[in-house]
């Protein structure tokens, strides 16, 4: 088990490299124009400002040497200095991966308890109505632009209804827990404040809604479609012959059984909604990563571009390799050499 | 094997799908016969009217007509989405075929080029891409078909490998066609149908993104009555719902029957999928 751990990370290295290849031939080789994005057009009347400013973030090199300096910086850990904020990169994505994150894991949680609750009424019940509701469902949920959705939640529930507070992250005025892990639920637990709690609970649930709503379609599919196949194998006709009770049959001994195919959706889901947030984390002025990989493209700081690009890449072999460790606490068949 | 052949089900939800983005691209073509006077003529003095009978879709912050800005947008989103689709999925295919088909270390370089702009976070790159380029809707499609193409070379490619080794293409050896012969009248015409079920599911995701990209001020730019575009212009306006969800809407009533419409095309066409019901 441990040396099929360190081959899969070996194996992941050659990706994670080639992502900050690709991120910097699009960062250095498109026309555009750093120097006038960041300086403005006056500077660039100045050349020696302008030759200032190259020399400052390594322009004047070959794109070679550049490259060769970034990666070996990398190696010691250092992701470079954000053009646009003059703080090192790790710094800034320290600040905005927790808050991506912590919405993104709510949201899993809701879609996978959404979902697949439905899938298994849906097969569990074989009832047209629960069928057709359930479909209906994961059909609107595979088509609804997130960024429309989020709007729309926004000026009803909060606007018109009043339930929900505004998009951010906390009421204005209270300030955020003190960090331990920079996710506002878990370090308000850990400062024992259950008030900063219920505050950041209730403004993540219209994003983690919109997230989830997503997620929602795709799981009730896949937990539908497995159960219906597990439900019509020898086993589970024994245990109902046996004279258990049909629910308990469907709950005890298919569920788990079904539910293996939807840890794989599952981990998908959740690699796609760390980088996937960018529309709604700006729908809601969340301050995540999204919002940063957003304004970091918008001015070209490619040192930043560059960071999130690797901290997505390294978070999709991670959760990868979670859900190959989940198949053997499933599925005892399951042995990797 | 000896399945008897099951009935098909009805295809309700490709002649319903069909029938309306048909209905939209008709719309799209035909929005200066349909609207009364172009998108961007501006009543100032009937701005933010409510949907009425006047207004049926209500009026923006320029007083302009938000349902005609709506038959006019579905040029440019559809546009944008099917051109993408089109370029990504002949691209792809050629790749992937090509690849498939001549081996070496040409498919090795081409399949761990598709693995890498597949781990990458596709909005992030066409972001970064965009902004490099400048927003426009030309530059948009473009950073779109960079990040679009992969999963076609790669089902072109599975393709090729389980046809290329059939006896029709053995014997096509055998009569001495060329090898660019084969690939052009053996090889290429038995992925297609894999090609067009793919680009019909994909379409649906091309306009979210599309309209995504336009969201977020990268796409097609104000005052281009382009669907994302102008879910963003209403998006600070909570008390004029009506500016955000008239545009939002027509993307999600197109995208869900493309939806449908591509799950009855790949039903139809597709041999390898059974109908359960």
């Amino acid at each position: 088990m441990g040396r099929y751990l360190v081959r899969r990370v070996l194996v992941a290295l050659p990706t994670l490299v080639g992502i900050t290849g690709v991120t910097f031939l699009v960062s250095h080789l498109l026309p555009s124009d750093l120097v006038l994005t960041s300086l403005g057009d006056r500077a660039t009347q100045s050349p020696a400002l302008v030759a200032a400013f190259r020399h400052r973030w390594g322009l004047d090199q070959p794109m070679m040497i550049q490259y060769l300096i970034y990666f070996g910086n990398l190696l010691h850990g250092d992701l470079g200095t954000s053009i646009a904020t003059n703080r090192p990169v790790l710094t800034e994505l320290a600040l905005s991966l927790p808050a991506t994150v912590e919405l993104a894991t709510v949201s899993l949680l809701a879609a996978l308890g959404a979902g697949i609750a439905l899938g298994v009424l849906a097969a569990g019940t074989r009832n047209a109505a629960v069928d057709a509701v359930a479909r209906g469902l994961s059909a609107i949920g595979v088509a609804i632009p997130t960024f429309w959705f989020g709007i729309l939640l926004v000026s009803t529930v909060y606007f018109r209804l009043g339930w929900a507070p505004p998009p951010g992250r906390l009421t204005v005025g209270l300030t955020a827990p003190e960090p331990v892990t920079g996710m506002f639920l878990v370090d308000a637990l850990l400062r024992g404040r259950p008030d900063l709690f219920a505050d950041a609970l209730r403004h993540m649930v219209l994003p983690a809604i919109v997230l989830a709503t997503v997620g929602v379609g795709f799981v009730t599919r896949i937990t539908r479609a497995s159960m219906l196949e597990v439900i019509a194998q020898d086993y589970v006709r024994t245990a109902r012959a046996k004279g258990l009770a049909r629910w308990s049959v469907v709950s005890r001994h298919a569920l788990r059984n079904a539910l293996i195919p939807v840890i794989t959706i599952g981990g998908t889901l959740y690699a796609q909604l760390m980088s996937g947030t960018v529309l709604t984390e700006t729908i809601f002025s969340w301050p995540g990563m999204g919002r940063y990989a957003f304004s970091s493209a918008a001015s070209l700081d490619f040192p930043a571009v560059m960071g999130v690009a690797l901290v997505v890449g390294v978070i999709y072999v991670i959760v990868n390799l979670w859900v190959d460790m989940l198949y053997v606490l499933v599925n005892p068949r399951v042995r990797y050499q | 094997m000896g399945d008897r052949p099951r009935r098909r089900r009805r295809p309700f939800g490709l002649v319903l799908g069909g029938a309306v983005v048909g209905l939209w691209g008709a719309v799209a073509i035909a929005a200066p016969l349909l609207a009364p006077h172009g998108p961007d003529e501006q009543h100032l003095e009937a701005a933010f009217q409510p949907p009425s009978s006047r207004h049926l879709f209500g009026t923006d912050d320029l007083g302009r007509e938000v349902l005609v800005r709506v038959l006019y947008g579905g040029r440019y989103t559809l546009a944008l989405a099917f051109s993408v689709v089109i370029v990504a999925g002949v691209v792809g295919m050629f790749a992937g075929a090509l690849s498939g088909y001549f081996g070496g270390w040409v498919d090795e370089a081409a399949m761990r080029t598709t693995e890498l702009v597949m781990a990458f976070p596709a909005i992030i790159l066409a972001m970064a891409i965009v902004v490099a380029l400048g927003p426009g809707l030309v530059n948009a499609g473009l950073a779109m078909v960079l990040v679009w193409w992969p999963p076609y070379a790669r089902l072109a490619r599975g393709e090729v490998l389980a046809v290329r080794s059939l006896e029709y293409v053995e014997a096509a050896t055998a009569i001495g066609h060329t090898r660019w012969g084969i690939f052009r009248r053996a090889i290429l015409p038995s992925i297609v149908p894999g090609m067009v079920i793919l680009a019909t599911i994909d379409l649906g995701a091309a306009i979210v993104t599309g309209a995504g990209l336009s969201f977020l001020g990268l796409g097609v730019t104000p005052p281009t009555p382009e669907w994302g575009a102008m879910v963003s212009a209403g998006r600070e306006l909570l008390a004029q719902w009506w500016v955000a969800t008239f545009p939002g809407l027509a993307i999600f009533l197109t995208v869900i029957a493309l939806n449908f419409a591509g799950d009855g095309i790949r039903d139809a066409l597709d041999p390898r999928v059974r109908v359960r019901v």
